[in-house]
């Protein structure tokens, strides 16, 4: 009953309520798409972390320490058999990796090289195009460690490295292939070689500084030694830059919620205040001064109804088309730091809608009884006078 | 026939009704040891100066307000012992309202003004249709159902008002002032629809007003001065 003349109420304050429906719907759009645009870079720099890097998780060798350069240099061990078996069965792959220098026209160039094997499909890394040159040590790298160091294909350049004695070697590398990668950790700064090779390079036979878990792989085993580390550990310090980001924003959001639900606390007030003798009369006619309140308050929360809708209707096809088209970013946000490549595709999940709508009804509702709750101290006498609250 | 008393069988009955409301540090006094009674189907009106308790009284008998001393007993209820719900039943089963300035719903139509009764009442939309096009054709505004407050002029938002107050079939109904908004022609056509509905349907009307031309409808004139009864009258009304 009092939705019918909340509802009536509303329709019938025409433009009023307009407003406050489209001022709403907009900070509704604005959250939507601004979440929906964090949340498409998180998935879409998860995914191809996955793809190219992480795999189903790693095998991390007992001293490798990514966050620590000088363990580079005892970050390999023997593969163990279980972690051998997995990669003859092509469960997983495994990557050496050893420190290096390389000389581009004569510039000294500190790189990491990884040893890769040829065949493997458990990464999207073009390793197979390794040894299309047939060169001795044939060389991948990525696009932008080619514009850093002035590389393109079919260029050789010095590559120098210790062995596992600690003895300084160096040879010429040919640059079989510039492969183009939206992850920038096995891009920058690395040289990608035939594993084999590598290990005849530096005379670690059988040693592997990680393995990658094949995605969808069988739950892998305990590894005396070698931990392995989840999808989730190693996706962790992009989920907290997102979330840094996220937490940024919600700065504006909480400014533009605070500006429109100030509007519909104006609205509440200006409609208490001119509908002082309504107020009597409704309690005159047999409403208590809780419907009452209930009645204002629920007039106040359907705005917000009325902004989920509207958002829906008007800003639902936008969204679903920005999804699909994608949001188009410019070059320097490549040196951000996220994999995410030229065009941002926003992801706008029932969770984030869903929620986005449940915040907004709840503080609207909240909006629109704060002012609403005087009437709860009203007399009807007073009302009907039309004596302020 | 209509139930025209409460438990106790008293249907209005003030006794010693003292109101004051508090002013500055000392408060005023509105209502001072009023006693008085009145039978179903009475066509009575309080008649009195400004400030003289007239709406005050009205409101106590609309358990809108409740006294500060003395007993005031509507429909068998205690006014002061009524808790807020329970006042809000006794309204919105038994009392009818109309107000000076019409008080009527502005977004609604005519027709939803005086369905909104009904509507607190949950009765069946066929019910309601029917009892409101009832009431407006005893008003006269059977062709005005869906037009606004706004397109009606004084005394038609009077009428409206009117069939509002009458159309749950009420057994009492409080008009405050209804024709102090209203020119002559419109006044009296409004006191005789009160009047007509009295007579047919049994209502109880109480008035508050100073407008002479009401006062010559009236069947019992109770006239208040600072507060107290200052007479009380039964005489032969206008038809």
């Amino acid at each position: 009953m009092l939705l019918r003349f909340a509802l009536k109420n509303l329709t019938g304050a025409g433009l009023r309520t307009a407003l406050n429906v489209v001022v709403l719907s907009l900070v509704f759009i604005a959250i939507v798409t601004t979440q929906g645009l964090l949340e498409g870079m998180n998935r879409q720099a998860s995914r191809a972390m996955i793809d190219a890097e992480y795999g189903g998780g790693q095998y991390w060798s007992p001293d490798f320490d990514p966050y620590d350069p000088l363990s580079y240099s005892q970050a390999q061990a023997p593969l163990p058999p279980k972690l051998a078996e997995m990669v003859e069965r092509g469960s997983a792959i495994e990557e050496l990796i050893v420190q290096g220098t390389v000389y581009p026209v004569g510039r000294v160039f500190p790189v990491l090289i990884r040893g890769i094997d040829l065949g493997q499909d458990v990464l999207d890394l073009p390793a197979h195009t390794l040894g299309d040159s047939g060169a001795e040590i044939p060389a991948l790298i990525g696009e932008r460690m080619a514009r850093s160091t002035g590389l393109a294909k079919g260029d050789s350049v010095t590559l120098q490295w210790r062995d596992r004695n600690g003895t300084f070697d160096a040879r010429d590398v040919s640059i079989d292939e510039v492969m183009k990668t939206t992850v920038q950790s096995i891009d920058k700064g690395q040289i990608w070689v035939p594993i084999e090779v590598l290990r005849d390079l530096t005379g670690r036979h059988g040693e592997a500084t990680l393995v990658v878990v094949r995605q969808g792989a069988t739950a892998a085993p305990e590894v005396e030694d070698w931990s392995f580390k989840t999808v989730d550990f190693l996706l962790t310090d992009i989920r907290n830059l997102i979330m840094s980001k996220t937490l940024g924003s919600m700065i504006v959001y909480v400014i533009l919620l605070f500006l429109a639900m100030l509007a519909v606390f104006d609205t509440q007030i200006l409609s208490i205040f001119h509908r002082r003798k309504e107020i009597g009369t409704l309690m005159a006619m047999g409403l208590t001064r809780r419907q009452v309140t209930l009645l204002f308050t629920l007039e106040g929360t359907l705005i917000g109804v009325f902004a989920a809708i509207l958002a829906f209707l008007c800003g639902g096809p936008a969204l679903w088309w920005l999804s699909r088209v994608g949001w188009r970013l410019p070059e320097t946000t490549d040196s951000y730091g996220f994999a995410i490549g030229d065009v941002l595709y926003p992801y706008y999940g029932p969770w984030l809608v869903t929620l986005t709508a449940a915040i907004l009804l709840f503080v609207t509702a909240g909006v629109s009884y704060l002012p609403a709750r005087r009437i709860l101290r009203y007399r009807a006498t007073e009302a009907l006078r039309g004596k302020m609250l | 026939m209509k139930e025209h008393t409460g438990a106790n069988g008293q249907f209005i009955e003030l006794t010693g009704v003292t109101k004051t409301y508090p002013m500055g540090e000392g408060h005023i006094v509105a209502l001072d040891d009023v006693s008085l009674a009145l039978q179903p189907g009475e066509f009575s009106g309080l008649v009195g100066p400004s400030g003289s308790g007239k709406t005050t009284l009205l409101n106590i008998v609309g358990s809108l307000d409740e006294p500060t001393s003395g007993r005031a007993v509507v429909l068998g209820e205690d006014v002061a012992q009524l808790d807020e719900k329970r006042a809000a039943r006794l309204r919105n089963l038994h009392i009818g309202f109309i107000f000076q300035t019409f008080n009527l719903l502005p977004v609604y139509s005519v027709f939803e003004n005086v369905e909104f009764p009904l509507l607190l009442l949950r009765q069946p939309a066929e019910q309601r249709r029917r009892a409101v096009a009832d009431a407006l054709e005893r008003v006269g505004l059977g062709d005005r159902a869906a037009s606004r407050p706004h397109q009606l002029s004084g005394g038609q938002c009077q009428r409206v008002a009117i069939a509002r107050a009458i159309v749950k079939n009420p057994q009492i109904v409080l008009a405050d002032e209804p024709t102090a908004n209203l020119d002559a022609e419109n006044s009296h056509k409004v006191i005789r629809i009160m009047q007509d509905l009295n007579r047919d349907l049994g209502t109880t009307f109480l008035f508050s007003t100073h407008d002479e031309k009401v006062v010559g409808y009236l069947r019992r004139t109770i006239t208040l001065a600072d507060g107290r009864v200052a007479s009380d009258e039964t005489g032969s009304a206008e038809t």
